[in-house]
């Protein structure tokens, strides 16, 4: 007997077993009878739970398979029991979460070619800056209302809206976001102009 | 020789008497404490609008100035009653409206209020001062700003919840300057406000002792407010994000110093979006808060959690997110000895996610906080082990309500059903009053609730049980039960019809999904005609010439001493209509009613 357990364990039967389910699903989450029985009040449109109807992104539909469940798992209406209140609330968080990126460039002075970020990524600017920071090999200095960045030769910088070229972190983030079309990374005497401490 | 007394005497006396239970039990005394209860009762409390009409209520209660209605049966949050199917709160603001009644205080719940039942509200009573909507739906700001400009005295204005349609008007704009009798504002289930208007109102109105803001206010918005209103003991915040680095940024010092100046916070709650980095400014409130409701930061989670609740332990309230995990669970526990209630929801809550919190925690938290009467608890799986050493640490649950993210999940360890577990906790807490159930179950649970749970009032059962004599076992034995509320179980006619007579002694009976058919509920309905039993069809279109085999996808039961309801849409059936000719219903029914 047990050698024939052995040499099933060596075939790795399970590896090569035909089931329904994802691969690398154990059967242990497979559901019990009584839970399939609720298969019957299965809502077929997850597509608000994760945006499913844009798909152009594929970090965003990678970020979507991690989240949806095994098809084995079925949809239940009202289930869990959580008022509709704060599912909207929790879905408009995940909406904003998971819409496309907004990518834009970044250059800066001295250079050979550009690169592109997507800002909806960073929470703020720290993130961000820490982020310019890796990017381009470079320390940004320390940022104030008052006199902006100093204790650096590098300034970033962006053009928002009006064409203008901003310093980065006067306005709150989500304006920054909304406004921003480019990014620009100044260094040396350039840099002064804008309203750095002379 | 209480009869010898004159009526001023019993009045008194019964002023002491406050709570609805206790005053209705006075008024069944006798006829003369019937009648003296009746005109000095100012609170009522109506736990469905539909058993009774507002004209009974006016004319039985002259005195009434504070009212509670609720209307949609619970299930109506996870969206299981369907749009239009009632709860409008008009008929009773019309009538109320209509007669010489002083209300002050109105209290809805899970009700249908339109903005013109706002305007009649704001203009039809001089002293109105309190005001409550708690899961409503149907207005919008214009019936917020209707309250605002015409109730002079307006001491609260509490939504909380509720699906407001935005308009462009400025409703906070509406309280006139000499509004200065505010103590209580929440509008935390805005989007938008008038952050100047709000800035006066609060500075006007020195008495506020409670401010719950929404999304719309900023961190600096916020630190202006405070300091305006140093008094708060119950602070709800908005948007709690700043954008650039705390250490440089005048407003969050200012804020810090503030902040300071708010002896009195209590109870904190908010943090709709929220800069994790910014939350040392709020430190100096924990040490002394009761109630942290942070079930709706979702931006507040890992070590920046922690470390807030190592500085709360004076808590006796929490609503947290199951990102707090077992982990952050187990700090609860060595940190909140006072802790009374908890509740933990998903921080996804839709069907298919994962959640961080397990038996582990729960375990925990048993075993720190012997003091928890009252929980709410979302979470990946339970085991009867867990369930078990939680009712033997805390014997003292009020409410348990659990809920496992699979349905019908049994015990992962034993692979077993949870009846034990649960069993333990309806034996242990013999003071639980109300019950949710979930994880996979059989009628052995259901024996155990009707043998041990004599102060249960409210059950909710969904994926559970094998056969009707589940479903009997808790009719039979929960004598003190009100409301129960089943889905997806098999419980069939044959539980239904055993003993009509209970449903009278019920507020409500909720089954979907369940193994009652058509046949069954028109038998219930022509046995017990004070009993308004509804059949909620919205897809299939059974008819009622045959078919009584057929299966009722939903049905709602409520005891009533009015007329089946004339608001009812066209997918709701009220069977009693249906049964009887309109001649046979007037004379047949009216003497079995009035008696």
């Amino acid at each position: 007997m047990e050698k024939s357990i052995k040499f099933e364990k060596d075939l790795n039967l399970e590896a090569t077993e035909l089931r329904l389910g994802l691969p690398g699903t154990k059967e242990s989450e497979k559901q019990t009878p009584s839970a399939i029985k609720s298969n019957k009040r299965v809502l077929p449109d997850m597509s608000e739970e994760c945006g499913y109807e844009d798909n152009s992104n594929v970090s965003h539909v990678k970020k979507c398979d991690q989240e949806v469940a095994p098809p084995a798992k079925a949809q239940v209406v009202g289930w869990p029991p959580v008022r509709s209140y704060r599912k909207n609330c929790f879905q408009a968080k995940k909406m904003e979460a998971e819409t496309t990126g907004m990518y834009v460039k970044v250059s800066m002075d001295g250079a050979p070619y550009l690169r592109k970020i997507d800002l909806k990524v960073y929470k703020g600017y720290p993130e961000l800056l820490k982020a310019l920071e890796d990017m381009f090999k470079f320390s940004v200095g320390k940022y104030s209302e008052r006199e902006g960045y100093n204790g650096s030769e590098f300034v970033p910088t962006y053009e928002d809206k009006d064409g203008d070229w901003m310093l980065v972190g006067d306005v709150p983030w989500d304006m920054f976001i909304s406004s921003c079309k480019r990014m620009r990374i100044m260094k040396g005497s350039e840099a002064r102009g804008l309203g750095c401490a002379v | 020789m209480m009869n010898y007394f004159p009526d001023e005497v019993l009045e008194h006396v019964f002023d002491f008497v406050t709570s609805h239970r206790d005053r209705n039990a006075v008024s069944l005394v006798c006829k003369l404490w019937y009648r003296v209860e009746r005109f000095s009762r100012q609170r009522v409390f109506i736990g469905n609008c539909y058993a009774i009409s507002p004209e009974r209520l006016i004319a039985r209660f002259p005195g009434v100035k504070a009212l509670t209605l609720k209307g949609k049966p619970h299930f109506a949050d996870f969206n299981l009653v369907p749009q239009d199917w009632g709860g409008y709160v008009q008929p009773w603001i019309e009538a109320l409206a209509r007669s010489r009644i002083g209300l002050e205080e109105l209290r809805l719940k899970r009700m249908v209020v339109s903005d013109e039942s706002l305007d009649v509200l704001s203009r039809s009573f001089t002293n109105f001062k309190s005001l409550v909507l708690v899961s409503c739906e149907g207005f919008t700001t214009d019936g917020l700003a209707a309250i605002a400009a015409n109730c002079w005295f307006l001491r609260e204005l509490d939504l909380q919840e509720n699906e407001i349609e935005e308009k462009k008007n400025d409703w906070l704009g509406c309280f006139p300057d000499s509004c200065t009798s505010l103590v209580s504002l929440n509008f935390a289930c805005l989007k938008e406000v008038n952050l100047a208007a709000l800035e006066r109102l609060v500075a006007r109105n020195p008495n506020l002792k409670s401010l719950k803001l929404n999304g719309a206010v900023t961190l600096e918005a916020l630190q202006r407010i405070l300091m305006r209103a140093p008094q708060l003991v119950d602070l709800g915040t908005g948007s709690f994000v700043l954008d650039r680095d705390p250490n440089d940024s005048e407003t969050y010092k200012k804020l810090r110093a503030t902040i300071l100046q708010c002896r009195s916070i209590r109870n904190l709650s908010g943090f709709l979006k929220v800069t994790p980095r910014c939350l040392p400014a709020i430190y100096p409130i924990c040490l002394n808060l009761t109630y942290l409701n942070l079930s709706y930061a979702a931006g507040i989670h890992g070590s920046e959690l922690i470390k807030l609740i190592r500085l709360c332990g004076k808590l006796q309230r929490l609503w947290i997110l199951d990102c707090i995990e077992d982990k952050g669970l187990e700090v609860v526990a060595s940190t909140c000895k006072d802790l009374q209630e908890l509740r933990v929801f998903p921080s996804d809550p839709f069907g298919a996610g994962h959640t961080a919190v397990t038996e582990t925690g729960l375990v925990a938290i048993s075993s720190g906080c012997p003091k928890l009467n009252s929980l709410l608890y979302l979470c990946q799986q339970m085991t009867n082990a867990a369930l078990i050493a939680v009712a033997k640490n805390c014997p003292n649950f009020i409410r348990f309500r659990l809920c496992i993210r699979d349905p019908a999940k049994p015990d992962p360890v034993t692979m077993q059903p949870l009846d034990e577990g649960f069993g333990a906790i309806v034996q242990s807490s013999k003071r639980l009053r109300r019950l949710s159930l979930s994880g996979l179950l059989t009628d052995r649970v259901l024996l155990y609730i009707g043998k041990y749970a004599e102060q249960l009032e409210m059950l909710s059962i969904a994926f559970a049980g094998e056969s009707d004599k589940g479903m009997l076992y808790v009719l039979n034995g929960c004598k003190k039960l009100r409301k129960l509320e089943i889905r997806d179980s098999p419980f069939g006619d044959m539980a239904l019809l055993r003993d009509v007579g209970k449903y009278e002694t019920m507020r409500s009976l909720w089954m979907s999904s369940c193994d009652v058919t058509l046949g069954g509920c028109k038998t219930l309905a022509k046995k017990m005609p004070r009993l308004n039993v509804e059949i909620i069809n919205e897809n299939d279109q059974i008819k009622f010439a045959h078919e009584d085999s057929q299966k009722v996808e939903k049905m709602y039961l409520y005891r009533t001493l009015v007329w089946p309801r004339d608001d009812a849409p066209e997918f709701v059936w009220t069977l009693e209509k249906l049964l009887f000719t309109p001649g046979v219903l007037l004379e047949d029914q009216w003497s079995s009613l009035t008696n």
